[in-house]
């Protein structure tokens, strides 16, 4: 037994990380994961609160907003408040995991296991990443992204550049195709568009066209048509294609917040997903190889103290509590997916007929390949999770006094809880429903914005900032207004102010 | 296959371009914040970082979002004691077992504010910034202590471009002449023995043969010494000294008489600092006398100084007096660089402005490296400047203006820094 041992020491070294990255592709292979190649990068802490305040990505452009994140970072990882996160991973092909130096050799297998198989392997798999994401193409993307505004910077002034964009990051949410999958990236092709799109554009302001006399139309012809004839949800989409007075480099600009939304998108609906299937593959993996003798004792209780660390779930009453752990909820879902293939209970059959007593490994990779976090709770949570995690749902009608409890983890309320968390997970429903309703673009130009409410949710304060960014980029005065849902429509702001 | 590469090597600094963005963004903020320090500290302690607060909402990114309110069904874990159907009265505040902080809390993390330390060097921009200082001085103010990197003998580890190439060969030398100084003498031998052979014999002798064998053997040992080792490299060692300075003191003198608001003051406050933050990058050390005076001087303390109120009338010639006595006593000019900074709204008694320009001609000025006066007065001048043109005619290093504001100070103190830029 003891031979095979690869090290029984805390330090890392890099023949060492090799020896164990081999180790646990060999296990994570057998196992049927499927990954894109991997390329692991060591760095220092500093160098992961630059990453950290770059949203993860490699490289960025440059914004005040990510020195404000940075500065932040740095803050509370001085004051000792925060530990940094042992590793960050991009989705793109190779997949690029950072280790940071200071992780003992146990932290290092678990981040290489949890990052380089685990998450790797969901990105890969899971058919939102697939569908909406170009894992090969993302690092030429933001390469040209960040080169294009540092460009822009040059022309027209970092400050015009600067303020533009903080315009469109406040709509970044509201950026995103949800049903359409994007065009791939490449960076050669998209600096060809770029500059095609630009020429065009140019070629089109032709001061001849404005000598030809217009055709008498009549007026209320095109009184009862909207424009956009159906609403339109992506605004990002809408104002680089249709925003008046648009400069062609405040397009391009529009475009690259939009498709950077657009690459994270598939993250913030597979959160709990995401890393409960890589922290259920690192515990995996790593107790696969004490189970044949490679790690010592001393390195796998390491490991399970960091590894209850992260799915520790405090309950609603702790000082501790911010919500439902993501880590402790997909850890214990996938967990007991497994439990349900290889040791299935009555009840198991009665609510998965169809997956108890299947085999585990297909049974996981195909949750892990068709789901979204919504939609994965509605499937998969089981009894027994709401049981071990205790959950219970509360109503909290601003037309009631008090709030009530509606379901408990009983057997009337499985269904409800489940629902109800089902819906937490829903993006529709976590963000306002706002669309773009109509343009007067025979009149004044106004943009009308509506915000259909669900569940009587109003809108934050800020939605009025938000209003003033919109008007900066559409240039004519932008309007909301709120649907309420006995289809009342309320005037709920303008920008600039009407009189 | 896998790729490990290690970035540790990389630049850390990626976020620098972000954090001055950012800081440039909240400029008028983190302005007010220093000028609040500036209130806070000591001249001495000037030179520091700072912590700055800005609050939050002003930096917030603001985005489209649910308010509190309508009918929201949140689910948490770790149930104990409730029951379907279980009514419990809504918590007020954000007390986290409450409903509604579950999505809210996302958007927007509160109203504290937000914290952070700004670099030395970020602050005394900061600080300069009104003060409309040239660049040059600027970043001579805030240029740390400067080393004179000095040649300290020989050591035997070193980077290539610091091989003393003379050095290593005389060590090569003396190794080679001491690694084959056995086969040399016995070379010697061997030969001196061959030439004897030969006067005997002819070249065919077996012994002869011998010894000739012998001698190209250790012809041969002779050549494999190396010519050079790693053994033999000497590098030029250099070590960083501290740029010897010498030390300097610094008299604060200002009238309190009650004509001095706090606005006057606090300008004041910037002048000696300036002068103070001079004196602290071209002199190890530093002390700063700080004279305030009315009717008569006083030696005080920096709080005293500039919070202790007093009235009376104005006698100048008090503070002159009581700082040359200072210098005799504690500063004598052998051993010190002496400065002076005076501030006063002109009023001064108006016999007493004769008997100044005396004791500042005659008896002052000859030890004075540089003395700088600031008169903050929008109104026109009184004796005292009247008298003080004197000095400044007789004077080089005796600077003199009046001001109305913070960018007025940077002139009194412009030969100062012209010349100190020059060496």
């Amino acid at each position: 037994m003891t031979q095979r041992l690869i090290s029984d020491s805390s330090e890392w070294t890099f023949p060492l990380l090799e020896r164990y990255n081999a180790e646990i592709g060999r296990i994570a292979a057998d196992f049927g994961l499927d990954t894109y190649a991997n390329q692991i990068e060591v760095i220092t802490a500093e160098q992961m609160m630059d990453a950290y305040s770059s949203i993860g990505m490699p490289l960025g452009y440059k914004h005040w907003s990510y020195g404000k994140q940075f500065v932040t970072t740095e803050q509370h990882y001085k004051r000792g408040q925060m530990g940094l996160a042992y590793e960050i991973v991009i989705n793109s092909d190779p997949c690029i995991a950072y280790l940071m130096e200071e992780n003992t050799m146990t932290m290092q297998a678990l981040v290489i296991a949890h990052a380089c198989y685990g998450h790797n392997s969901f990105f890969k798999g899971n058919y939102l990443f697939r569908a909406w994401t170009s894992a090969d193409a993302i690092i030429d993307y933001l390469l040209f992204a960040k080169n294009y505004i540092a460009q822009c910077e040059e022309r027209y002034g970092e400050e015009t550049v600067e303020l533009f964009l903080d315009s469109c990051h406040s709509l970044m949410n509201y950026g995103v195709d949800r049903y359409k999958r994007p065009a791939p990236l490449s960076m050669q092709e998209e600096r060809q568009r770029q500059e095609e799109r630009e020429a065009y554009l140019q070629y089109q302001i032709n001061d001849l066209w404005r000598t030809i006399p217009l055709k008498e139309t009549s007026a209320d012809a095109g009184d009862s048509q909207r424009f956009p004839a159906e609403p339109q949800e992506n605004l990002l989409y809408f104002i680089e294609k249709h925003a008046p007075l648009l400069e062609p480099w405040q397009r391009e600009v529009v475009r690259i917040v939009r498709k950077l939304a657009q690459y994270f998108y598939p993250q913030r609906q597979t959160q709990v997903m995401n890393e409960g299937w890589a922290t259920f593959w690192h515990y995996t993996l790593l107790n696969k190889l004490y189970e044949e003798g490679f790690v010592s004792d001393g390195f796998i209780i390491e490991f399970l103290q960091s590894h209850t660390n992260v799915i520790y779930q405090p309950p609603y009453n702790s000082p501790y509590y911010s919500g439902i752990n993501p880590y402790a909820l997909g850890f214990a879902m996938m967990c007991d997916i497994r439990r349900i293939c290889e040791n299935p209970t009555d009840e198991d059959r009665y609510w998965f007929p169809d997956i108890a007593g299947s085999d585990w490994i297909k049974t996981l990779d195909f949750a892990m390949r068709n789901f979204k976090d919504e939609s994965f709770v509605a499937q998969f949570l089981s009894p027994k999770v709401i049981r071990d995690l205790k959950l219970f749902t509360v109503l909290d009608d601003d037309a009631r006094d008090q709030l009530e409890i509606t379901a408990i983890h009983d057997e009337w309320g499985y269904r409800h809880v489940r629902q109800a968390l089902a819906d937490h997970y829903n993006l529709g429903s976590r963000e306002p429903n706002i669309q773009v309703y109509n343009v007067e673009y025979r009149g004044n130009r106004s943009m009308t914005l509506r915000h259909t409410l669900y569940n009587r949710k109003p809108l934050g304060e800020s939605s009025n900032d938000v209003l003033k960014h919109l008007h900066r980029l559409w240039g004519f005065t932008v309007r909301l207004e709120a649907v309420h849902e006995n289809g009342k429509i309320e005037f709920r702001g303008e920008c600039p102010p009407g009189r | 296959m896998p790729t490990f590469i290690d970035r540790r090597i990389d630049g850390k600094n990626k976020s620098a371009v972000n954090r001055q963005r950012f800081i440039r963004r909240f400029k008028s903020q983190l302005k007010k914040a220093v000028a609040d320090a500036m209130n806070g500290r000591s001249i001495t302690d000037m030179d520091n970082g700072e912590k700055v607060s800005i609050p939050a909402r002003d930096l917030s990114e603001p985005v489209f979002s649910h308010g509190p309110g309508g009918r929201r069904e949140i689910i948490h874990p770790g149930n104990q004691e409730f029951v379907t159907g279980d009514k419990v009265p809504r918590p007020t505040g954000g007390g986290g077992s409450g409903s509604g902080s579950g999505q809210a809390g996302n958007s927007g993390s509160g109203d504290d504010d937000f914290i952070f330390q700004l670099s030395r060097e970020e602050f005394l921009e900061l600080f300069f910034e009104d003060l409309e200082l040239p660049n040059l001085v600027k970043t001579q103010l805030a240029k740390a202590q400067e080393f004179k990197s000095v040649r300290a003998g020989y050591s035997s580890e070193g980077v290539p471009c610091n091989i003393d190439i003379v050095r290593s060969l005389k060590g090569a030398l003396a190794r080679r002449k001491a690694m084959a100084a056995p086969y040399s003498m016995r070379l010697r031998e061997a030969e001196r023995e061959l030439d004897a052979l030969l006067e005997e014999t002819d070249e065919t002798d077996p012994q002869v043969i011998a010894l000739q064998k012998e001698i190209d053997h250790l012809r041969a040992r002779i050549r494999a010494v190396p010519f050079i080792d790693t053994f033999d490299l000497r590098y030029s060692n250099r070590i960083q000294q501290p740029q010897p300075t010498t030390q300097a003191v610094m008299f604060c003198l200002m009238d309190v008489s009650g004509s001095m608001d706090k606005a006057r003051k606090d300008l004041a406050k910037r002048f000696f600092t300036l002068l103070y933050l001079f004196l602290k990058r071209n002199y190890e050390r530093i002390e700063v006398v700080f004279i305030r005076h009315h009717t008569i001087a006083k030696e005080v303390d920096e709080e005293e100084f500039f919070y202790s109120r007093e009235t009376g009338g104005t006698v100048v010639s008090s503070a002159l007096t009581l700082m040359r006595d200072i210098i005799n006593a504690r500063y004598p000019t052998s051993s010190w660089n002496i400065y002076a900074a005076q501030a006063s709204d002109g009023d001064n008694w108006h016999h007493d402005s004769p008997s100044c320009r005396d004791i500042l001609i005659k008896q002052i000025m000859p030890s004075m490296r540089y003395f700088a006066y600031i008169e903050i007065t929008p109104d026109r001048h009184q004796s005292l400047w009247e008298s003080y043109e004197d000095v400044k005619k007789a004077y080089p290093q005796f600077a003199m203006r009046q001001i109305d504001g913070p960018a007025d100070i940077y002139p009194v103190f412009r030969e100062l820094f012209k010349r100190r830029a020059a060496t």
